[in-house]
């Protein structure tokens, strides 16, 4: 009972005077789990908005191939990343396992799907509501597709929202192929992992809040951006 | 200049028929729309109005039956169509206007002023900075007819553009139509208000349950109606 009120009452102090090994950790979180959208973005949405627009045979399988994957497990793309990046695996020369990049990578493939299914689901069906009246105004099914992107801009930050919230908050993939090297690659999640089976409870459960505390901010933040356009653009 | 304009005129449809399912929307419709006369396609409601024009407008495949452009098989790029519930992208009313030159392939120099000629056209200066989606009904069909115009059409389908106007809104656009027509531009519209027909329409296509009623010019339609479904239809009765 005490263990949890102390720890938690250190906890706050870590976060209110900022200290810097609890600031360190969450930062390098933000950066790779960012960088880590940010990929997963560029190949996600073009290729949900091209599924939602395309008809070609197997599209069907694709997409279910595709959901299934929302559910991919981290620890298992952890290790196929782990495999590949190893010194005895095919691209080992590139030196990156236990760095920040190969963390980027591993949760850039965990989300790249959830990213690409879920903005497909998005687009299609605008383009339901969309596709004769585009297609009169004389867009391509590409053109369609880019205007999509653009027409469903909040609809779309809220699914980044989503493949953030997953990176951010899985464990499985970055232990692996980042090896929890303190200073380098220990970022919340493994952090509070190592913590809870040290015993240091204070350091985990103040990593706990700020993860928790940010998430809900960052919701609320999309929320209030996506009310505000609607109200604004309709 | 004349013929450059007329590309893609007359229409001709030959025993069109669309079935979806089991429901057909228009059967054994042999029309021609010719080059000039504003074409009017009357029926009640559910008559296949839309359907026939999303056919002749090249968005709809006819399940049996061809449709030739000016005596070509394949659609023309020269037609513009304004539905029924147009739908606005989620940009400035501008911004609808610019999409459309950008992909027209206008030059971006030449963007500026066309869009403000087309502004003007429709009325909608004043709120050319105004997110589409939040005009009212009749400024989004307006801004829906520039966005058509804005492909520098020959041809401009029309779908029941006033059905959900009130009539300052509708006299806004019927004013329109004439302005658009008078400019050369082949006007086909579809309507079930038989006021409005016998103030724009040139020729008629009267359509019921999917089929070709009688078709004609609109002063012989409406002075000496050949058929009974005409007839009543025009007297004001429920044509089920």
């Amino acid at each position: 009972m005490s263990t949890f009120s102390e720890s938690l009452l250190v906890a706050v102090g870590l976060i209110v005077h900022l200290d810097p090994h609890l600031t360190g950790i969450v930062l390098l979180s933000l950066r790779v789990s960012l960088t880590a959208t940010l990929v997963a973005a560029l190949i996600g949405l073009p290729l949900g908005a091209w599924i939602a627009v395309s008809r070609f045979p197997g599209r069907d399988a694709l997409i279910a191939v595709l959901n299934a994957m929302m559910g991919l497990p981290p620890v298992v793309v952890g290790l196929v990343i782990y495999l590949l990046l190893s010194r005895a695996g095919p691209l080992g020369s590139w030196g990156l396992l236990f760095t920040p990049t190969a963390m980027v990578i591993a949760q850039t493939v965990l989300i790249a799907p959830i990213l690409a299914a879920l903005s497909r689901q998005v687009i299609a069906d605008a383009w339901t509501e969309y596709r004769e009246q585009l297609t009169s105004l004389g867009a391509t099914p590409f053109g369609g597709a880019l205007t999509l992107l653009w027409d469903t801009r909040y609809s779309l930050a809220t699914v980044l929202l989503a493949g953030f919230g997953r990176a951010i908050a899985e464990v499985g993939a970055v232990i692996i192929v980042g090896g929890n090297i303190d200073g380098v690659t220990r970022v919340m999640t493994t952090t509070i992992a190592l913590e809870t089976s040290k015993g240091d409870l204070p350091l985990a459960l103040g990593l706990g809040t700020t993860l928790i505390a940010l998430t809900l901010i960052l919701n609320l933040a999309a929320q209030a951006t996506k009310s505000w356009a609607r109200a604004r653009f309709g | 200049m004349a013929d450059a304009r007329r590309r893609g005129l007359p229409i001709i449809a030959r025993n069109v028929r669309v079935a979806r399912g089991d429901a057909t929307l228009l059967d054994d419709v042999d029309v021609t729309i010719p080059a000039d006369e504003r074409t009017f396609i009357l029926g009640p409601n559910g008559s296949g109005k839309s359907t026939l024009l999303r056919v002749l407008h090249g968005l709809q495949r006819p399940t049996a039956g061809e449709v030739l452009w000016g005596g070509a098989a394949t659609h023309p790029s020269g037609q513009a169509m304004v539905f029924q519930r147009p739908v606005m992208l989620r940009r400035s009313a501008r911004g609808n206007i610019r999409y459309v030159l950008r992909s027209s392939g206008v030059a971006r120099a030449e963007r500026n002023s066309r869009i403000g000629e087309l502004l003007g056209l429709v009325g909608l200066e004043h709120i050319a900075h105004r997110p589409a989606r939040r005009l009212s009904g009749g400024e989004q069909q307006r801004l829906a007819l520039a966005r058509a115009l804005a492909r520098d059409p020959i041809v401009l389908f029309l779908d029941e553009p006033t059905a959900s106007l009130d009539p300052a809104a509708t006299k806004a656009i019927e004013d329109l139509v004439h302005t658009i027509s008078e400019r050369g531009i082949k006007v086909v519209m579809s309507t079930h208000d038989i006021a409005e027909a016998r103030r724009l329409a040139g020729e008629i296509i009267m359509l019921h349950h999917g089929r070709i009623v009688e078709t004609g010019a609109a002063m012989s339609f409406f002075d000496a109606p050949k058929t009974d479904e005409a007839k009543k239809f025009l007297a004001g009765e429920l044509l089920i």
